[in-house]
């Protein structure tokens, strides 16, 4: 087969004045602006274009479009581009892929000698034992892997992400799609035209018949005029619950790709029908090619695809095929015409070539086989929305059965019909699709209590009254008298199909699985319904009796880039983040916040709190205000302790559970007014408490007067730490006695800080120092900050982060809900039991709790390695002496630079939990260390005595 | 994605709500068995069907509400109203 370019056709999509060069293979090639990379290289006489998958046979052009599995390049540092596809751009770098030494000198080619040997289930069979020896096995079969390469070192482009709510969405730009989209936008709906391709027009684009060239430039024309918006080169993906659709769109100006996410009031679906190949032998040899590739090729990129040629042809397109074919100068030698029952058994000659062609006995000498056997109809769109298609035999193909009212089919998917009559069809399933949509909105307004009114009644929804297209007869061609490949990208032959059903496989969805048919680059939409054939064939039964396997998304492969693309996840940092990052900040991420860790030095950090006085921004901690009379209800329910006395200017910490005794949260609450408290979270807790708070409030004890106002990221949270807090805080502060007799532990007061009102501040301790909580309107939290450690430099005062603070607080042994405890950690675990109130009336968690009262739970134990420079990983086992029986773990762990010594939180079964017990530890290097249980939760300061100076 | 009729911001996305799960009366806490108590924490009649489910507008309206879903079919509708013939089996 040798092709060449015609001279200029009147269908063609190529500028011959603008020539792209472009290397292949490492040589040098030139092509026109608008080539695919495939039809350039094909126009400049290049056959084979890859080696297949498994037997590494030559392959060339089939369909010379997306789904061509022969087609898969690697370009610069971009694997697995459809050269079908992609356009030819000046520069590109393109070479084969999965082939080793070369292209044309390919040594694994030797698989096809034993290709007897590597039937389905192969490598199941083979390489399943001796189970030691497959690592060895895995690194040789990954040197046979197919694919291109990856680069690491490829730089990040823009993939672009986007929402949309259109009311109609056509996926299809035929002739149909695009009538059914200017209906529907003369209807008024404000509609998506969505096509795969580059261009919109469908078969009209490769047709080249006067009437057909008239029409796409009439609808083409229409289309310019109208509303539509017109998306090429972007492919509907995937249809989920209620018309929710990924569309990709790889023609967008900037973004390398964009993932458009639409909700659709109707879909319209016309994606046209894929040409099914033909199953004989040697079916996947360069030259043996489909109809719409032929007509492609000629009308499109006006490249010759052979000099003499047979035709086979069931339907009207293989006719037309031959019809180009004479009309490029390709000599037809034979035509054989599958409606006569005739069919062709075998292409045949050297490896990358053909040589002739076998039909009903008679050998026909060619260098080109174009095939018409019939199509397939892309349902997966139809699939994704519940519907299950139907075969029928007489036209040889699958119809839609019952898809749902917002999701339509036209064009080639519905049915058969003159151009008229398809474009009929399509008008009427837009206007239909208009109606529906109206429908929809109007439901979707009325629903909205805060919408603007709707004005008069839902429409009705209307009936579908289209004229049903009609099924052209087609003969049910699926394979020949002999055996060839089936699934070409997977290189999946139709005996093993029949070898698959004979071994006990013959559902279709199981020998899809396991010989993986249907399963590579082209998905089915080339393969399935010959794979389908295959089974029906080797069960004796009909196609339909058989089934389809269901198509699932995405409907077209999409990049990992787009569907990660722009993250619209938002970031959160407080209000003195400026500060941190002028001052050498290293930051950690915890949820949506960016925190500081530290400052460059974390145990210097701690040595400062602990000798002179530090500050932490702690913004980020859950703060509720609760306004109301019911409040101490409230709080009785959600905690486990007591809250009915705690008198305003009061501080109390609490413990929260689920309903399954289970620790959910902790923090403090406290009494600003007689009816105002502040509630705080945990930082990663602070969403959630909000919820569970308002599911209380709104379903279990809707009665309680109680109203809650999240006030996070109002204000900007500093803890103010250390021996000389007292002093620091006293410099900034006016009005308020700041002595301990006036102002105790667990106390909390309003204040001005720096010149700031409405602030408050309390008195509690997670770093087990003197300290003092500033909470000011996250406004002027900068200020406060910056007047902190003005005010405080001759004490020495100096930041501190997250890790300082969880190292103070480990030395103080305070758990970390989440961290020392778990989804299973029930409350009296925490060592907290005389915080559980089982005398109080209810609380959320009270039965399980009172059942788990005479129950022996694992406990929260502090834990010292015995050697004190060993820190064991958080994680690490606890277990009984040498064996593997695991008695609890390490929850926290540090190296405490106040006692210069690891300390440790862990979990231990209750046997375990008397202070002074020894305990084993195994780390993850195998090592097992020894370690003690402390007498109390604290390493430091015990009594607390620091902190309530 | 589902679309989940919100009473007061009407047709949301559900990744804009929290899903509350199948609706479930609590216990009385001080006479529940541990047999009533386990089968509100953990036992679901998951049926195939109409569900009545709560969802909280965490996106929108901030509100707790049930609604009653097929869940063979994605469509909701409005829980019973008192006296309406429908019923609950709540």
């Amino acid at each position: 087969m040798t092709m060449s370019r015609l001279e200029v056709q009147p269908t063609e999509v190529i500028d011959r004045s603008t020539t792209l060069r472009f290397r292949w293979n490492g040589k040098r090639f030139s092509g026109f602006e608008g080539d695919t990379i495939a039809s350039a290289l094909a126009a400049a006489g290049e056959h084979v274009f890859s080696r297949s998958m498994k037997y590494h046979r030559p392959r060339g052009i089939l369909t010379a479009d997306y789904w061509d599995p022969n087609l898969l390049v690697q370009v610069g540092d971009d694997p697995n581009v459809r050269a079908g596809h992609r356009l030819l751009e000046a520069g590109m770098d393109v070479g084969a892929q999965n082939v080793w030494p070369s292209l044309h000198r390919d040594i694994k080619a030797a698989n096809g000698l034993v290709s007897r040997f590597l039937t389905a289930g192969f490598y199941y069979k083979t390489f399943m034992r001796p189970q030691r020896l497959w690592p060895a096995y895995e690194r040789v079969l990954a040197t046979f892997a197919p694919g291109g390469k990856v680069d690491p070192d490829t730089p990040h482009r823009y993939h672009d992400k986007r929402y949309s709510h259109p009311d109609v969405v056509v996926a299809g730009a035929g002739p149909a799609g695009i009538e059914a989209a200017l209906a529907a936008a003369a209807a008024g709906a404000r509609v998506m035209l969505v096509e795969h391709e580059h261009a919109v027009g469908g078969h009209l684009r490769y047709a080249h018949p006067e009437p057909a060239r008239a029409a796409l430039a009439e609808l083409r024309a229409a289309l310019a005029a109208s509303d539509v918006e017109v998306l090429t080169d972007s492919t509907v993906t995937g249809r989920y619950e209620d018309n929710w659709l990924g569309i990709v769109q790889r023609s967008h100006p900037v973004a390398v790709e964009r993932l458009i996410k639409a909700r659709a009031k109707v879909l319209v679906v016309a994606p046209g029908l894929i040409e099914r190949p033909y199953v004989f032998a040697g079916n996947d040899r360069p030259g043996v090619i489909t109809s719409v590739a032929a007509r492609r090729l000629i009308n499109l990129w006006g490249v010759k695809p052979g000099e003499r040629a047979v035709v086979f042809t069931a339907n009207a397109d293989g006719d037309a095929a031959a019809a180009d074919l004479e009309r490029a100068g390709v000599e037809v030698a034979a035509v054989v015409d599958g409606r006569d029952g005739r069919r062709v058994s075998a292409a045949q000659g050297p490896p990358k070539a053909l040589e002739a062609v076998v039909a009903g006995g008679t050998r026909t000498e060619a260098d080109l086989l174009v095939v018409a056997a019939g199509w397939t109809a892309p349902t997966s769109l139809l699939n994704m929305a519940g519907d299950r298609p139907v075969y029928d035999p007489a036209a040889a193909r699958f119809f839609p059965s019952d898809p749902p009212g917002n999701v339509l089919a036209t064009g080639g998917l519905a049915g058969d019909g003159r151009l008229d009559e398809l474009r009929a069809h399509g008008a009427a399933t837009g206007r239909l699709a208009a109606q529906r949509a109206a429908a929809v909105a109007h439901r979707y307004q009325a629903r909205t209590a805060r919408a603007l009114a709707v004005t008069g009644d839902e429409p009705a929804w209307a009936a579908d009254e289209r004229a049903p297209l009609r099924r052209d007869r087609h003969p049910e061609l699926y394979r020949s008298d002999t055996h060839g490949m089936v699934d070409l990208s997977e290189d999946v032959g139709s005996k093993d199909l029949v070898a698959a059903a004979r071994e006990g496989y013959d559902s279709v969805e199981l020998a899809k699985r396991y010989t993986t048919a249907t399963m590579g680059s082209a998905q089915g939409k080339l393969e399935t319904v010959n794979t389908v054939a295959a089974i029906a064939e080797a069960r004796g039964e009909t196609i339909a009796q058989v089934g389809t396997t269901v198509w699932r998304p995405p409907y077209a492969p999409l990049t990992l880039g787009a569907l990660a693309g722009r993250m619209f996840e938002p970031v959160r940092v407080s209000s003195i983040h400026p500060w941190h990052e002028a001052n050498g900040v290293r930051t950690i991420q915890a949820g949506q916040w960016i925190r500081p860790d530290h400052y460059g030095d974390p145990a210097a950090e701690v040595r400062n709190v602990r000798t002179n006085v530090g500050i932490i921004d702690v913004t980020p901690l859950g703060k509720l205000d609760l306004r109301g009379p019911d409040i101490p209800k409230l709080l009785n329910l959600l905690y486990t302790n007591k809250w009915s006395k705690l008198a305003v200017g009061k501080v109390r910490y609490g413990m929260m559970c689920a309903e399954d005794g289970v620790v959910l949260d902790d923090g403090v609450t406290g009494r600003l007014g007689p009816e105002h408290y502040l509630m705080t979270t945990t930082s990663s807790g602070a969403a959630g408490v909000w919820e569970w708070v308002e599911n209380w409030l709104q379903t279990e004890r809707p009665d309680w007067r109680v109203h809650v106002t999240p006030v996070t990221t109002a204000y900007a949270s500093i803890n103010v730490a250390g021996p000389k807090s007292r002093e620091l805080v006293s410099r900034v502060v006016d009005g308020v006695d700041l002595s301990p007799e006036a102002f105790a532990y667990m106390e909390v007061r309003t204040a001005t800080v720096a010149g700031v009102a409405g602030c408050f501040m309390w008195r509690i301790g997670f770093t087990g120092e003197l300290s003092f909580e500033l909470h000011v309107p996250a406004g002027h939290g900068l200020h406060v900050w910056e007047a902190l450690m003005e005010a405080g430099a001759d004490l020495g005062v100096g930041p501190f982060g997250l890790e300082g603070q969880r190292i103070m607080r480990l030395e103080k042994g305070h758990f970390i809900v989440g961290q020392d405890t778990d989804g299973l950690t029930l409350a009296p675990s925490t060592g907290m039991s005389p915080l559980i109130k089982l005398d109080k009336e209810d609380f959320a968690g009270l039965p399980e709790l009172a059942w788990a009262a005479d129950r022996q739970l694992p406990l929260i134990v502090a834990i010292q390695p015995d050697d004190p420079e060993i820190v064991p990983e958080e994680a690490a086992q606890i277990v009984r002496g040498d064996t593997n029986e695991i008695l609890g773990r390490i929850t926290s762990a540090r190296m405490s630079p106040t006692l210069g010594r690891a300390v440790c939180l862990g979990q231990v079964e209750p046997e375990l939990a008397a202070g002074g017990t020894k305990l084993t530890v195994l780390l993850a290097s195998g090592q097992r260390i020894g370690a003690t249980v402390m007498d109390h939760h604290a390493h430091f300061d015990p009594a607390g005595e620091r902190l309530r100076g | 994605m589902l679309l989940v009729p919100c009473p007061n911001c009407g047709p949301r996305n559900s990744a804009d709500l929290r899903y509350g799960g199948e609706s479930h009366a609590r216990p009385d806490p001080a006479t529940a068995s541990p047999l009533q108590w386990r089968g509100y924490l953990y036992l679901r009649d998951n049926p195939a069907g109409w569900l009545r489910e709560t969802w909280y507008c965490r996106s929108g309206c901030r509100r707790w509400f049930t609604l009653e879903r097929n869940t063979a079919t994605n469509e909701f509708r409005d829980p019973p109203q008192p006296g309406d013939k429908r019923g609950s089996k709540a």
